[in-house]
């Protein structure tokens, strides 16, 4: 294919298309025929429990796992080809730096590993450092840096090269609220610029503020993929959900709210509900089995809710 | 590509102080030990291999060389090996035999000169007996001792005047009694011999008017000029066993960078996994070059070690060794999984490599079969090659089997290195 032809190519494709992707590790099946097709500057979110596959299919896509069947395209190349290797920026879910590197000397290092040299390079260090809030910091042994610090010095690491299209796994791991928030304003800011991401999470508060659209993982397979309105109602339509909490023997609470077709989460029982009058005759069904109210409240389902309704298992088991 | 790696590590090791320090100071710190323990005494009693020459090819010479070659303990030699296919080799001659020496074949050569049939023993102060010829390397001084004890053996060079006092007494008692005159020309020599024996008794390593039965004129061919032979076998010993420890450790640095995920990160980038591995190489080459030009500049600078003549043969054994311990460091990352495997692994096999390859102690003291096993080591060939340069002031272009052996060496390690490094690439 010539420059001009793959140049062609990269414009018209789509950032990431992928195939019926199936990949086994021994007997166990870490990816089970995914499908999905990314737009271009869209956050695209992949939430999941641990061992979901997520982790499996970036790395696929970032080219570090040979499927066992399926196709992966970046921008219309073979994943792990050179050109879907420009193309992307990884970001690990490890803190993969070298400790005993500085910031800067990190990011000139992987900038090099990109084939970057002189200026080009040395501009681009100067915007991730600023990008990451690492100005101050940029002559400090990475070993001797913050948690927070070094997610983002990780998160820096894997633009160094600007790829179009990058891959954030699972980028807020071990971090304490500020430094997340931080970090979600260093996401904003890619999105703000047209990036194409793919942010995997099991924080669904994440997915929720950042994704365009999100992909519900389970066991290997996408179980369902919506912006977060669609996944919601296609899950619970217009009903809402009531949350209670009863006085009464807990095997004895239990039974009976399950035998009204809700469930229960700890002490708290979660049941559905087209209208607001619903409540009224599930409370009076409560206190004829003689169970006494200690609270209740009635909310919209979340993308937590419908990860419970699709799978029956919390999200982070 | 490959430069990027290679600049990355040497930053990381510039930061690793602890690291740094002990690759330079544990090898210095072993080499000075063992160079001064076995600088000075050894005292194994090996199998030695002999050259002799038989230049008189009298009925007493062959006795003697048949003599020689019934000794257990001595492996003699009259002519090359023969190799297959190739003629029969002949026999060597002094001067063939002394070149042998130079070249570290054997540490002894006798040479019995024409005459020495007719004149085959010295006995008393003024004996007259044919000299044979010792030539021997200073490197190798139980050798000479050992081929000059054997030699005298039949001799009974520690008993002549009991044998002369005896040899008087049953003279008088079966012959007749001496004469006055004869009597005190015998006691005259009895007490010359007498003082001849007080005066090696008062200084051991004089041999003054009696060289035993045989005389021996013993002459150091190689190293007569230098300081300490051990100085620089173990320079090289030490220096290689070092190289292997530091060269495995430094490649440990793929696993940590495997468990970190920096591995991933890097060969989703560029550089692809022959890239990596070959930066990494030249890395840890370059860290061992400078290692072993550390070790001989100590000891040029502490034991007078003739550094700066040899300095094109140490760069071809230097960068020649320097691979091979590199290529091996990157073989034994590959093949662990763990920091702690490759630790536990290490060990066992750069010691026991060294145990057998010579870095402990020289192999020529060793048996055949440990020394066949050495040879399967990256110490023995090193070390050999080392040796060639500083002990015998050999060419460079003597030094081709150790550069081919080396090099080839390196090449199947990395090659083998490579191969296991597929699990990195992809899963």
């Amino acid at each position: 294919m010539s420059t001009a032809e793959a140049t062609l190519v990269e414009v018209a494709a789509a950032p990431l298309v992928v195939e019926s992707l199936v990949k086994r590790f021994g007997i166990v099946t870490a990816v089970d025929g995914i499908s999905l097709e990314l737009r271009a500057g869209e956050c695209f979110g992949l939430l999941g429990p641990n061992g979901a596959g997520k982790s499996t299919l970036i790395r696929a896509v970032a080219g570090r796992v040979i499927p066992d069947s399926g196709r992966v395209a970046v921008f219309g190349f073979a994943a792990g080809s050179r050109q879907a290797r420009a193309a992307l920026g990884w970001v690990p879910q490890e803190l993969a730096l070298y400790p005993r590197l500085s910031a800067r000397e990190n990011l000139r290092s992987f900038g090099r590993y990109n084939g970057m040299r002189g200026k080009e390079l040395e501009d681009s260090v100067a915007w991730c450092l600023h990008w990451a809030s690492l100005q101050d910091r940029a002559g400090e042994l990475t070993r001797n840096l913050s948690g927070g610090m070094k997610r983002r010095l990780n998160m820096a690491a894997g633009l160094i090269h600007h790829p179009r299209f990058v891959l954030l796994d699972e980028p807020t791991v071990g971090v304490d609220p500020q430094s997340r928030n931080r970090i979600f304003e260093m996401i904003e800011a890619l999105r703000a610029q047209g990036m194409t991401i793919i942010y995997t999470t099991h924080y669904m508060e994440e997915a929720e503020r950042l994704c365009d659209r999100i992909a519900i993982v389970d066991r290997g397979r996408i179980i369902a993929l919506d912006a977060k309105e669609g996944l919601v109602r296609a899950s619970f339509g217009e009903r809402s959900q009531m949350v209670a909490r009863f006085a009464g023997p807990a095997d004895a609470v239990r039974a009976w709210v399950e035998s009204r077709g809700g469930r229960m989460k700890e002490a708290t029982a979660e049941f559905s509900a087209d209208r607001p009058s619903e409540i009224g005759a599930l409370l009076e069904a409560a206190s004829a089995a003689g169970f006494e109210l200690v609270d209740v409240s009635l909310r919209r389902p979340n993308l937590e809710s419908v990860f419970l309704h699709l799978t029956g298992r919390e999200l982070r088991d | 590509m490959i430069l990027p790696i290679f600049r990355t590590a040497m930053t990381a090791l510039r930061r690793d102080r602890a690291a740094l320090a002990l690759s330079f100071i544990l090898p210095i710190s072993f080499f000075a030990i063992f160079a001064i323990i076995f600088g000075s005494n050894r005292t194994s009693t090996p199998k030695v291999s002999l050259i002799v020459v038989d230049e008189d090819r009298s009925p007493a010479s062959r006795d003697l060389v048949a003599g020689l070659e019934r000794e257990e303990s001595l492996n003699v030699r009259t002519a090359p090996p023969a190799r297959k296919g190739a003629p029969v080799p002949q026999p060597y001659t002094a001067a063939t035999a002394e070149a042998a020496v130079k070249a570290g074949d054997v540490s002894v050569a006798l040479i019995i000169p024409q005459g020495f049939g007719a004149h085959p023993i010295s006995f008393g102060p003024n004996a007259a007996g044919t000299q044979i010829e010792m030539l021997n390397d200073a490197s190798d001084n139980i050798a000479p001792q050992m081929v000059s004890g054997l030699l005298q053996k039949a001799a009974m060079t520690s008993m002549p005047l009991d044998l002369a006092e005896q040899g008087m007494k049953y003279t008088e008692e079966y012959i007749g009694a001496f004469t006055p005159e004869q009597r005190k020309r015998m006691a005259d020599n009895l007490d010359d011999l007498r003082q001849i024996l007080d005066g090696r008794a008062a200084d051991p390593g004089s041999s003054q008017g009696f060289d035993g039965l045989i005389r021996v004129e013993q002459r150091a061919v190689v190293g007569e000029n230098k300081n300490n032979p051990m100085v620089s076998f173990y320079a090289a010993a030490i220096g290689v066993m070092f190289l292997l420890f530091t060269a495995s450790g430094s490649a440990g640095s793929l696993l940590d960078e495997s468990e970190n995920g920096t591995l991933d990160r890097v060969l989703s980038s560029h550089i692809n996994m022959t890239g990596l591995l070959a930066g990494k190489l030249l890395f840890n080459t370059l860290l061992a070059f400078v290692q072993l030009t550390v070790m001989y500049l100590f000891a040029w600078a502490v034991f007078k070690v003739d550094f700066f003549s040899h300095i094109p043969g140490f760069a071809v054994m230097g960068v020649c060794t320097a691979l091979a311990v590199a290529a091996f460091g990157m073989l034994l990352a590959s093949v662990c999984h763990t920091r702690a495997q490759l630790g536990a692994l290490s060990t066992l096999l750069i010691l026991t490599m060294s145990a057998i390859g010579g870095s402990m102690f020289p192999r020529v003291l060793m048996s055949d079969a440990l020394k066949r096993a050495g040879l399967w080591t990256i110490n023995a060939w090193a070390i050999d090659g080392f040796t060639k340069v500083f002990w015998y002031d050999q060419p460079v272009s003597t030094l081709w089997p150790q550069v081919t052996v080396l090099l080839s060496a390196a090449v199947a390690l990395f090659a083998i290195a490579r191969r296991l490094a597929r699990r990195w690439e992809f899963a």
